[in-house]
């Protein structure tokens, strides 16, 4: 539906609109907030005073950088494997027809379909029985494989949105497959698969469900996350790490869907 | 000669679906070849059997006399300009049309140079920094002329390139092909379901209906002699009478094909006399007129329920020939020379 | 001219060779591009999920607390045990009125969004929805733990207005509430809807998108009122991005631990359950039954989901 222009939205509708944006955003603006209470147990409200010290604290807590490291290592290498799965899956599935195409295409979004928590005890118990200790490479699989579906979807709509004679032209005047897919697929894709391993690192970086059931000893940040929701040392600190954390992905989530504006309307509606 | 391109009992289905059925033609090197009929004819899919982007389930197809029936697009002497134009979106224009000597590896100051050449061989001198974003939809149609040709192809293969434009600019670029084809001199195979264009461009029309052959001519052969009722009734205006009708209207006892421009239309009043030898004259009343600027369309009921199409030239309102109204009682005639006798037909 | 193209002649090499061969062969080339992600996910991940259905059907020797590898029901039957139904029930009864809760509050932002805005507006609406989508997720969940405690927003807006009593009558009805709003049921309940809020607007609004206005035109045309064509024509249009949305919140519910765990009071949820059973108390086996749970509900939800039209609206 295009923009109604006949009469403006409703008072009540627009009312009930802003009112749910804002009990979606409000919550993040009070932790920015809390972020520089000055006050130790940082949930009274009002703050007492404000103050950037926390920063500096949290600054100087081995802890915490470890956390990051470790949980950006797993970011980077999962949403690389992710998007070499994921563009494969995607240049065979974008407009190829053949039997088992659904089965696959379901296959492929059970991951991030079934609760986490499915997921996070399923490889965990295949873990136990083939005797694998948990590490670094246990968590990356895990991520991996719901990181796959998101930047296929991305590959699949840009593919969808690219004129199939644009490959035969390519092929028509003298490139074979491996330099249409150089000179003429890849730079086509390039964006959309950039957006989708933006998202996949998104995702990665924050996962902590199905971590917590493939990481043994090891502490992503998420993870600590959770251990000081539970056990809090200095909840200030934890106001701080969470602020970073939202700036951190926020400027690749927005950089993903300015790369990507257009194909969403090529994914909709026919598979 | 060899011919330049050549289908040896070329049929392609798809699953349950045939799109060509045996189809066995000949293009002569040098020609402007036309592949007509309707959507769904499979007159597409036998140029894209051409270009490699199909492979036939049966048959052979033969480029130069050596078999190419599988051969990728890349391995065969023979270019596309695409019915979208399929022009690079992340390339300019001259980088676009060089792709071709590109991918072959020629350097880049050469094949730049000889994309400036092709680009003034299309009437487009300086756009070569320009994106196809940037241009119009005839630029557009002529840079994947440009790129088609910069490889020196054999055979240039055009899919319906003139239907994305407005009619003023689709005639004077079937006047600009035609002339360029005689230039470059190579063959050219061109699919199109326009057969106003059909007729006007090419050296030999092939009409196809529903993966079939009906008919391969020249434009007068298919015009003035269809070998069908379908090429009868697809190429230009006519009237198709078969059985009873035909023989009573036309005295012919067959299939008979009259083309609508060739009866005369007078009023009835002034057709007195016998009939000249050779010429064959019905009364019959105006049904319906339709001014169609160069000429006007009448529709004719001749008795028992038989309408015959007339289209008489528009010599303007002070011309000796009056225009007739509806209901007007009239008398149409013909040679009979320009009854044709339908052959084979299909149902 | 001709020396250029001649020195260009078409590279020959393997590749090209390749190219050809597999451009003869689709089958095979599809085959080849498929083959690392079904590996992976056809091996990896779909052997984890096997692995995991058989375990559930092992049994636990209680004594040594090892695994014992030999088929049996036990586990099944255990979940039938009151307390463990009454986990169920409780998991699947949160999930359905997050599902409602998101459903409500999300129609009304997907249908202003998909009808009332456009360009700028519209992209700021969309990145707006898009952006808590993909942050993350434990930080918008300890936002509210911050914001619900005793001394926090919350409370201090009721205290403000005068409404305590009202928070007070709130918390002290017996299954929802409990002693502070950031441990107690409706906590959850609030924390799960604003978490899988984003998963039910988007889908909403793309389905929305998609009615062609022409669609409107003539539903007024023919003679209906606003509030008739909404419901006879809009709302029918939207069920399956309601449904699509549902599948996510539905599904998320039923498997999260976290948000019970840091919001919730001591009743349990099958995620957590299922944590617990396979952490401290090792009973993988049980687990693994608990898990089965929901994914028999989402496989039932699935379904009927995709009849009503759903998966065309993801």
């Amino acid at each position: 539906m295009r923009s109604d222009g006949r009469q403006g939205a409703s008072r009540a509708l627009k009312s009930a609109a802003i009112a749910g944006m804002a009990f979606l955003h409000v919550p993040m603006l009070f932790i920015v907030m809390y972020a520089f209470s000055s006050e130790d147990q940082t949930y009274i409200f009002p703050p007492p005073g404000f103050t950037t010290k926390w920063f500096g604290v949290a600054w100087e807590r081995p802890d915490v950088w470890q956390a990051i490291e470790l949980s950006l290592q797993v970011a980077v290498v999962s949403t690389a494997l992710a998007i070499v799965l994921g563009t494969l899956a995607a240049l065979a599935l974008a407009r190829a027809r053949f039997f088992g195409r659904e089965a696959i295409s379901l296959l492929l979004v059970l991951p991030i379909a079934l609760p986490g928590i499915v997921t996070g005890i399923a490889l965990r118990s295949a873990y136990g029985l083939a005797e694998i200790p948990f590490g670094f490479w246990t968590i990356v699989v895990g991520h991996a494989t719901f990181c796959v579906v998101v930047v296929f979807n991305n590959a699949v709509a840009r593919l969808r949105r690219t004129s199939p004679s644009l490959i035969e032209a390519s092929m028509d005047l003298g490139a074979d497959g491996f330099q249409t897919l150089r000179y003429v697929l890849l730079p086509n894709l390039g964006t959309a698969l950039l957006a989708g391993g933006m998202l996949a690192f998104a995702l990665s970086f924050d996962e902590v469900i199905v971590t917590t059931f493939t990481a043994g000893q090891q502490t992503t940040l998420p993870i600590w996350m959770l251990q000081e929701l539970v056990r809090p040392r200095q909840r200030p600190v934890t106001n701080v790490v969470a602020v970073v954390i939202v700036a951190l992905t926020f400027l690749p989530i927005l950089a993903a869907y300015y790369l990507t504006r257009g194909d969403e309307h090529a994914s909709g509606g026919r598979r | 000669m060899v011919a330049a391109v050549a289908f040896d009992d070329v049929s392609c289905a798809f699953g349950p679906v045939i799109a060509v059925d045996r189809v066995s033609l000949e293009v002569r090197a040098g020609e402007f070849f036309t592949l007509l009929g309707p959507s769904g004819s499979g007159k597409t899919t036998c140029l894209r059997m051409v270009g490699g982007f199909q492979f036939p389930t049966r048959g052979r197809v033969l480029i130069h006399g050596a078999d190419a029936t599988r051969l990728a697009p890349y391995e065969r002497d023979v270019n596309t300009v695409f019915q979208d134009y399929a022009l690079f979106p992340h390339m300019n224009v001259r980088d676009n049309i060089a792709y071709g000597l590109m991918v072959r590896g020629a350097e880049k100051a050469g094949r730049y140079r000889r994309a400036d050449e092709m680009l003034e061989l299309v009437h487009l001198p300086g756009i070569g920094a320009r994106r196809p974003a940037e241009l119009s939809g005839g630029q557009r149609q002529r840079v994947a002329l440009a790129r088609a040709l910069i490889n020196r192809p054999r055979v240039l293969l055009l899919d319906e390139p003139l239907g994305a434009l407005d009619l003023k600019l689709r005639e004077s670029m079937q006047v600009e092909l035609k002339a360029l084809q005689r230039q470059v001199g190579i063959t050219f195979v061109f699919v199109t379901h326009d057969q106003q264009e059909a007729l006007s461009m090419s050296d030999r029309v092939c009409v196809f209906d529903r993966g079939r052959v009906e008919q391969i001519g020249t434009p007068e052969e298919i015009y003035d002699r269809p070998a069908t009722r379908f090429v009868a009734g697809f190429v230009g205006a006519g009237n198709l009478l078969e059985g009873a009708q035909a023989r009573r209207v036309t005295g012919l006892d067959a299939a008979v094909m009259l083309r609508a421009e060739r009866i005369r239309i007078a009023a009835r009043s002034e057709r007195t006399g016998g009939d000249a030898a050779g010429q064959r004259t019905v009364p019959g009343v105006v049904k319906e007129v339709e001014y169609m600027g160069s000429y006007i369309r009448y529709i004719v009921e001749v008795g028992e329920g038989v309408e015959l199409l007339v289209n008489h030239a528009n010599l303007g309102a002070g011309a000796a020939r009056r225009n007739f109204a509806r209901g007007a009682e009239v008398a149409l005639s013909w040679p009979e020379s320009a009854c044709h006798r339908i052959g084979a037909g299909a149902a | 001219m001709s020396a250029l193209l001649a020195a260009a002649a078409a590279p020959a090499g393997p590749l090209r060779w390749l190219s050809s061969f597999l451009y003869n062969r689709r089958g095979l080339y599809l085959a080849l591009l498929l083959a690392p992600p079904l590996f992976w996910l056809g091996v990896v991940y779909c052997g984890s999920l096997l692995s995991l259905l058989a375990s559930s059907f092992f049994g636990m020797d209680e004594f040594t607390g090892m695994i014992r590898r030999e088929f049996t029901l036990r586990n099944f039957v255990d979940l039938a045990a009151p307390a463990n139904l009454d986990v169920i029930v409780r998991t699947v009864a949160m999930a359905t009125a997050v599902t409602l809760g998101c459903a409500v509050i999300g129609f009304p932002i997907a249908y202003y969004m998909a009808r009332y805005t456009r360009g700028a507006l519209r992209a700021a609406f969309y990145l707006g929805v898009m952006l808590p989508l993909w942050s993350s997720y434990l930080v918008r969940v300890y936002a509210w733990k911050l914001l619900l405690a005793k001394e926090g927003v919350v409370n201090w807006v009721f205290a403000q207005t005068g409404m305590s009593w009202l928070l007070e009558a709130l918390l002290s009805v017996p299954v929802i509430g409990g002693p502070s709003l950031s441990i107690s049921t409706l906590g959850t309940f609030i924390v799960f809807v604003y978490i899988w809020l984003p998963f039910m607007i988007l889908p909403i609004q793309a389905a929305l998108e998609r009615v062609p206005q022409s669609l409107l035109d003539a539903s007024a045309d023919l003679g209906a009122r606003d509030t008739a064509t909404f419901w006879k024509v809009i709302f029918p249009l939207a069920l399956p991005g309601i449904v699509a949305g549902s599948i996510f919140t539905f599904s998320l519910t039923l498997g999260d631990y976290i948000i019970p765990g840091i919001i919730g009071d001591s009743s349990m949820f099958i995620g957590q359950v299922v944590f617990l059973q396979q952490g401290t108390a090792g009973n993988v086996p049980l687990a693994a039954a608990f898990t089965i749970v929901p994914i028999a509900v989402m496989a039932v939800y699935l379904t009927v989901a995709k009849r009503m039209g759903a998966f065309d609206a993801l």
